[in-house]
Parts: C-alpha cells; structure tokens; sequence
C-alpha cells in the first residue's frame, strides 16, 4: 500500500535518521511512502509568531499538493510539521472565505479531507498488528516516552490522545517487550526552537526531562519529534552543565525503537547520527 | 483616550476572539506555564493586564519579554477552566509589538531567530540551517554560537551544505 509523505525540514536536514528510521521502518512492512512532490516548509514557529496568513498558507500548500498528487493519508513524522499541517486543515476547514481565497492564491483546490498522520498514528493503524510475528530482538529496556507538546497539544485540534498522560507511545513501546515507565515529563516543554536563540532555557527546561526520566530509572528516552530529539540529545553539554552531572541516557525515536526490534541495522536506522550513544536491545 | 482604552479589550476579541474578562486569574495557566520563571509578567498577570483595559497596561505588555518567551506549548489553553486561547492572544500581541516596534531589548535575539528562519523559507522554500544561523549571526553578532556544535552535525551527515530550492514558492 501507498502513503503520502511528508518529511519536512528538520528530517532533510538536522534529523535525517529520523527520516531514514522511518522510511526503513514502512518498507519492512509493506509500505511505500510517495513524498508530497516540490512541498514546502510548513513555516514552523516562526510563521505564526510573525505572521498569521503565512502560518496558514505555507501548509495549505503542502495539504492542496499531497491532495493534487491523489493521497488520502499523509505521514507528517515531525510533531510540528504535524501540528501546523492539522491546525491549517482545522483552520480552512471552519473559514470557507479564507479557504477559498487561500486555494485561488495557490492556485489548487483544498477539498480539507486528507487525512493528517503522526508516527504514532501511523503504526497503530498500518504496522501494529503485523508487529508481533516481526519481533526478533525485543526491547527489552526501561523507557521514558516523551511526548512533548505539539504533540497532543492543542487537543481540540489534534483529537490524538490525553492530554495529560498519553498513552499511545508507551502502548506500542510495550508492544516490542519495553517497559514504558511513569514519569511527570511526559508532555513538558523541552524549550522547543530556543535551542539556539536561547540555549539556556533549552538547557533547563530539558535538564528537568532528562533529570526525571534518570530518577525513574530510564535507560532511554523515547521521542517522536526532531526537535525534543535535538534538544535532549545535541544539548547534552548544555543540559549537563545545568543539571552539574554528566548524564549517558540517549534520545531515541520510536522508529529507531521499533526497528531495532524487527531486526533493522543500526546503520538503516541511522543510530550513528545520534550524539549520546544508544543502546542495543536486551536479546531475551 | 477613553475611547482607545475602551478599545482595546474588543480590540484584542475582534482580531483573536478572546475575551479577556472570562479570565478569573486562577493561576492555572502560569502554575503550568514552562517559562513562568524566565518571563516578566506571567500568563495570568497579562490577563490581569489586559482586563484593566488601560494604554499603560497595554504598553507593558507589547514591551515585555513574555509575549517573546511564550513558546505556544499550549499547556494554559489546555488547563485553563474557561478554555481561553492565550497562545493565539500571544500571537497576536507579538505582531502587535513589531508593528509598533516595541521589542524588548532582551527579546531581539528570539526575533531575530524567527526573522532568520523565515528569510530562508522565502528564498529557498524550505529551511535551510546554514543559511539560517549564518543570517541569524549576522542578525545579532553572536558569532562564536554553535561553532563546537556544527562540525559534529556536518560529520554526521545532519547538517547539508548546499540548500534545496522549492520551484513554486509562496511570496511574501
């Protein structure tokens, strides 16, 4: 089976194992990924806090191209990609005038119908129940899941999971043998695109979540976002000098998780990329 | 001056649709607020401020860091009791400030940031990151940012040299 495919910037660039990760992970079920063709960055934070047409009509684009291209389901892996691609769709679809002048600007139609998918959601519905027969090294280790925000956040939006305390990456955690732990951090903030305008409210914002994750006994961080990914892993330094102790928990996404699990290379899943080391599974 | 005080509370609901006065200042959004500690007025306190309806409040807000700092993890909205939209309110007071050039001093780096980031979108489309921390360098003068950092990424293949150009860029 097809599905759309959109990788966005942080996966062509900085987070390229995630990319990798991912798309290792469909195709070892089946899965082809077909790319939004000549898609566009979905404007990030920094549409939206200086300009609120942009924040709508940067993923409006890339919605009316995946639509073009005659895709139903679109995998958008990074969590902010995600958020902005769904609070557009959310937005054009209560606003039939700004909808309308929106597709006349982009010269596409906008049907509002293409259906949004995080990691998550996508290996629930498409890789899940083929996922037990496919285990040949269970991960066999503590996990902290971190959610983040965007997420599960704003819910009225999203509809994805609690907002509180989701459940959906410690369910499929569990699923290939790790024990999904309880933790307060779950959806905290990890300092988001501060990481470089101020590393100092990364470094204490994500110190908390790597500290609490260690207090719990973690042996690893589990995230289905580039930029927790980056902060919690390329930040260490930063991180280490706030919490004064050096920490060695890594920062894991789910795909990487998962495929090591089904028996997919480091090299596949691009684990070398990460900066603090991650383990290999228990063999049980 | 009692009609622009008058105005800025509908102001601020015509453009966002929030309603300042449904706050009752339970606390809720700035206990969760993950940047309480770094901000000048917490959440709850720009609600405060705002319900006062007064230029002098108004003014405070446009010139305080929080509206920079607030990182729209949309915890307040999540755990407010009233459902108030206090990111999209953010939003807004930041197009605000910059429309009537009241950034703080503090907050230039952040903007500076954002402003990178989507001078990189408008000519190449998509992110660009060397292009983007080099614009942003030259934005602040803060040349020695991330230069341990970057080599690393570049020798694990995170950091590509040359940017990707989108063919039908949206113009702005």
């Amino acid at each position: 089976m097809e599905i759309g495919f959109y990788p966005g910037c942080s996966l062509n660039g900085t987070s390229s194992e995630y990319a990798q990760s991912t798309l290792a992970l469909v195709k070892a079920f089946g899965i082809t990924p077909v790319e939004v063709s000549d898609w566009n960055c979905c404007g990030a934070t920094a549409a939206h806090n200086l300009n609120h047409e942009l924040a709508v009509a940067l993923p409006a684009r890339v919605l009316a191209l995946a639509e073009k291209q005659g895709l139903t389901e679109l995998l958008a892996p990074c969590a902010a990609c995600y958020n902005r691609l769904s609070v557009a769709q959310h937005t054009l679809n209560g606003n039939e005038t700004l909808r309308n002048s929106i597709s006349e600007m982009l010269q596409m139609p906008l049907s509002g119908k293409l259906r949004i998918l995080n990691v998550m959601q996508l290996i629930a519905q498409h890789i899940a129940d083929k996922l037990p027969e496919k285990i040949v090294k269970p991960f066999a280790r503590k996990v902290a899941c971190y959610y983040g925000c965007l997420l599960v956040r704003p819910h009225d939006v999203l509809q994805f999971d609690r907002v509180e305390d989701p459940q959906s990456m410690d369910k499929l955690m569990a699923q290939i043998g790790a024990t999904a732990l309880d933790w307060g951090y779950k959806t905290e903030c990890c300092g988001a695109g501060f990481s470089v305008s101020r590393t100092d409210v990364v470094a204490r914002l994500s110190g908390k979540i790597v500290k609490d994750a260690l207090d719990r006994g973690a042996e690893a961080i589990i995230v289905a976002c580039p930029m927790c990914q980056s902060n919690l892993d390329m930040r260490r330094p930063h991180i280490d000098r706030y919490l004064k102790m050096k920490t060695t928990i890594p920062v894991m996404y789910i795909t990487q998780a998962i495929g090591l699990a089904v028996g997919l290379s480091r090299k596949e899943l691009g684990l070398g990329k990460l900066f603090v080391k991650a383990p290999e599974p228990e063999l049980v | 001056m009692s009609s622009e005080q008058k105005g800025f509370i509908a102001e601020v609901r015509s453009k966002t649709g929030v309603n300042v006065n449904r706050c009752y200042q339970c606390g809720k959004c700035s206990a969760g607020c993950a940047l309480n500690e770094n901000m000048d007025y917490p959440p709850s306190v720009v609600m405060r401020l705002l319900q006062t309806n007064s230029a002098e409040s108004y003014n405070k807000i446009l010139h305080s860091q929080t509206i920079w700092l607030c990182v729209s993890c949309q915890n307040c909205l999540t755990r407010c009791p009233m459902q108030i939209d206090i990111p999209q309110l953010m939003d807004y007071l930041r197009v605000q400030a910059l429309e009537k050039k009241t950034v703080s001093k503090k907050s230039k780096k952040i903007v500076a940031f954002h402003r990178a980031f989507l001078d990189s979108v408008r000519y190449t489309g998509r992110l660009y990151e060397i292009g983007l921390v080099a614009d942003y360098k030259v934005r602040t003068f803060d040349l020695l940012q991330d230069l341990n950092v970057a080599p690393r990424m570049f020798l694990k293949g995170k950091l590509p040299l040359l940017p990707e150009i989108v063919k039908k860029r949206i113009k702005f």
